[in-house]
C-alpha cells in the first residue's frame, strides 16, 4: 500500500466513522436490536475479501489450495452472516412496521 | 485499469452509498424496512461486481460456500425463535469476525513476501480482531443459549493472566510486523487472540450480556474496517467503520444506563462480591392472590408494564400482550416501560414486545415513561429486578448505586410476578418488594399473565 492510498484510507475511515456517528445515533432505542443485527449483516461485506480469497489465481501454486480453502471458510461465514443478518432484521422490522388500527378498541367502541 | 475493474469499483461505491442510507432509514420503525431493502441491493451489487471484477479463476468454492452459507443462514433466519436473538446475534458476529480473520490469514499465506509495513500493520489488527471476537463471540453465544453457565468464571490471578495473554499477543503482532518473515509469530499472535478472546468473555456475567454484545458487535465492525485497509477496499471501510462505531455508540450506551465503565464491566466481575454487600432490607414480602390481582387490575385506570429478562425467559410476550389488551378493552390505559438495558442485548425487550403484536406507540422509554409513574395504578413487574431496583437511587453504598431506574416505586401500587423468593441472578436485595405498595405474585410468567387474563375476563 502507498502513501497516497494509505492517506484516502484514512480520510474515508474518519470520514465514515463521523457519518457512522451522526446517522447512528438518531436510531432510537426501540429499533437498537434490528440497528445491531442490520450493521452486522452489513459488515458481512467481508465477502467480497473472501470471494476474492477463494477463487482468484494467486501467484505462488504452493499457497493455492490453501488459499481456496480459507477462502471457502470465509465465504461461507460471511454468507450465513449476510444472509442471516438480512434475514433476521427484516423479520423483526417486518414486526415493528405492523399496523394496528384496532389497537384502541374502547376508542372504536365510543365512535 | 480494465473496464470490469471499472465496473466492480462503481458497485463497491453503489454498496457505500445505498448502506448509508439504509442506516439513515433505520431512524423510524416505518422506514427501516425499506432501509434494509437498499442494503440488500448494495450487498448484491458490491458481490456481483466483484464476481465480475476481481478475475475470478475458480468458481467451484465460491459456489460451494454461497451455497452452503446461504443455506445455513436462511436456515438461521427463519428458525430463530425471537426469545432467542440475542445468541444468534452473538453467532453471528462470530461468523462476520471469523470470515475477516479467514481474508486475513489468506492474504497472509498469499501475498506475505510483499506486503508494505502498513498493510501488515492493518493486517494483525484484522487478524487479532476478527479472531478474538470469533471466540469471545461464542462464549457470549453459549453463555445466552446457556450451554455454558452464564454465571462469571473467576479465579485468582485471572486480571495477571489475561493481561500476560495480551502482551503476548501484543509482543507477536510488534515482532511479526518487524520482522515478516518470522511466520511462526503471526501465527502465535492468531492463536493467542483466539484464547484472549474466550478469556476477555468468560469472567463477565450474562447481566452485562448488552454491553458485551455491543462491544463485539463493535469489533467485528472495525475487524471488517482492517480488512479494508489490507485489501484498499474501500467499501470494507465505510461498512466495517460503520458497524463498528455503531457498536460503540451502543455501548456507551449501555454502560451509561447501568451507570459504569467499560473498564468495570469488562474487568470488574460483577456478581462475586455481592453476598457480603448486600444489605438486609428487612421486612416481608407481601403476597397476592390472582384475582385480587386480577380485581386491581381492572379497575385501574393506568397501568404500566415493566418487563425484564423474565419475560423472555418464560416466552411471555403473547400472555403479556393479551393481558394488555383485555385491559384496554376495559377502557384502562395500558403501557410498556423499557428500561435500556432490559434483557440481554439492546432493545430486546423492544424486539420481544413487537413480536407479540404490541404496537411501537406503547412501548415507552425509560425518560418519557419515569414522570408518569406517580399518576400510575399498577405497575406491573414482569421478571426484572436490576432495573426497578429503588436502592440504585437511595443507597449510595449500593453496587448498583447511580443506575438510573425505572421508578416504579413511585406508582400508587405494585405487582411483581417473580418465579420464587430468591434474589434473581445479580444477587442483590430489592427493597422495592418490601414496599407497602408492593405485592408478590409468585410462578411462571407466563402462565401467572394468562391466568390473569381469564381472571381479569371473569371480573
Amino acid at each position: 500500500m502507498n502513501p497516497a492510498v494509505l492517506i484516502a484510507s484514512v480520510y474515508v475511515f474518519a470520514l465514515a466513522a463521523f457519518l457512522g456517528y451522526q446517522v447512528i445515533s438518531r436510531v432510537p432505542p426501540l429499533l437498537h436490536t434490528p440497528l445491531m443485527s442490520a450493521t452486522n449483516a452489513i459488515s458481512g461485506i467481508s465477502l467480497i475479501g473472501s470471494l476474492v480469497l477463494a477463487g482468484a489465481a494467486v501467484a505462488t501454486p504452493k499457497a493455492q489450495l490453501p488459499a481456496h480453502i480459507l477462502g471457502f471458510v470465509a465465504v461461507t461465514a460471511a454468507t450465513i452472516n449476510v444472509v442471516g443478518g438480512f434475514g433476521i432484521t427484516d423479520r423483526m422490522l417486518k414486526m415493528f412496521g405492523k399496523r394496528k388500527p384496532e389497537a384502541n378498541p374502547a376508542k372504536e367502541a365510543a365512535k | 485499469m480494465s473496464l470490469t475493474s471499472y465496473f466492480m469499483e462503481a458497485t463497491y461505491l453503489i454498496a457505500s452509498i445505498l448502506f448509508i442510507l439504509a442506516l439513515k432509514k433505520m431512524s423510524h420503525p416505518e422506514t427501516a424496512r425499506r432501509g434494509m431493502f437498499l442494503a440488500e441491493g448494495g450487498m448484491f451489487a458490491a458481490i456481483v461486481g466483484t464476481l465480475v471484477g476481481a478475475h475470478i479463476v475458480t468458481w467451484v468454492w465460491i459456489i460451494a460456500g454461497l451455497a452452503l452459507g446461504s443455506i445455513i443462514g436462511a436456515w438461521m433466519a427463519i428458525s430463530v425463535p425471537m426469545t432467542a436473538m440475542p445468541q444468534r446475534t452473538a453467532l453471528s458476529h462470530a461468523f462476520g469476525a471469523l470470515a475477516a480473520a479467514l481474508v486475513g490469514v489468506g492474504e497472509f499465506l498469499v501475498h506475505a513476501n510483499q506486503m508494505t509495513v502498513v498493510t501488515r500493520g492493518a493486517l494483525g489488527f484484522e487478524v487479532m480482531l476478527g479472531a478474538l471476537t470469533t471466540t469471545g463471540s461464542l462464549i457470549a453465544a453459549g453463555k445466552l443459549q446457556g450451554v455454558i453457565a452464564g454465571k462469571p468464571v473467576q479465579f485468582r490471578g485471572q486480571n495477571a493472566l489475561n493481561l500476560l495473554i495480551f502482551l503476548s499477543m501484543a509482543a507477536s503482532f510488534v515482532y511479526f510486523f518487524v520482522h515478516p518473515e518470522a511466520v511462526a509469530f503471526f501465527y502465535a499472535m492468531l492463536g493467542l487472540a483466539f484464547v484472549f478472546g474466550v478469556m476477555l468473555v468468560i469472567p463477565i456475567g450474562s447481566a452485562d450480556m448488552p454491553v458485551v454484545m455491543s462491544l463485539l458487535n463493535s469489533y467485528a465492525g472495525l475487524a471488517a474496517a482492517a480488512t479494508g485497509f489490507v485489501l484498499s477496499n474501500n467499501v470494507l471501510i465505510i461498512a466495517g467503520t460503520l458497524d463498528g462505531f455503531s457498536g460503540f455508540i451502543l455501548s456507551v450506551l449501555m454502560c451509561k444506563a447501568m451507570n459504569r465503565s467499560i473498564t468495570n464491566v469488562l474487568f470488574g466481575g460483577f456478581g462475586a462480591v455481592i453476598a457480603e454487600a448486600t444489605s438486609d432490607a428487612g421486612g416481608v414480602m407481601r403476597e397476592i392472590s390472582l384475582d385480587d390481582a386480577a380485581m386491581q387490575l381492572a379497575f385501574a385506570n393506568r397501568v404500566v408494564f415493566v418487563p425484564g429478562y423474565g419475560l423472555a425467559t418464560a416466552q411471555a410476550q403473547h400472555a403479556c400482550r393479551e393481558l394488555g389488551e383485555l385491559l384496554e378493552g376495559r377502557g384502562v390505559s395500558v403501557k410498556y416501560a423499557i428500561h435500556p438495558v432490559a434483557g440481554r442485548m439492546p432493545g430486546h425487550m423492544n424486539v420481544l414486545l413487537a413480536e407479540a403484536n404490541v404496537p411501537y406507540s406503547s412501548l415507552y422509554e425509560m425518560e418519557q415513561i419515569n414522570p408518569e409513574f406517580p399518576s400510575t395504578d399498577v405497575a406491573v413487574v414482569i421478571g426484572a429486578n436490576d432495573v426497578v431496583n429503588p436502592d440504585a437511587r437511595d443507597n449510595p453504598k449500593s453496587l448498583i448505586a447511580g443506575m438510573p431506574i425505572l421508578e416504579v416505586d413511585r406508582a400508587k401500587s405494585v405487582i411483581v410476578l417473580k418465579r420464587g423468593q430468591g434474589r434473581g441472578f445479580s444477587g442483590l436485595e430489592n427493597p422495592l418488594f418490601f414496599k407497602p405498595c408492593t405485592t408478590m405474585l409468585y410462578g411462571d410468567a407466563k402462565s401467572s399473565l394468562s391466568h390473569l387474563a381469564q381472571a381479569v375476563q371473569h371480573v
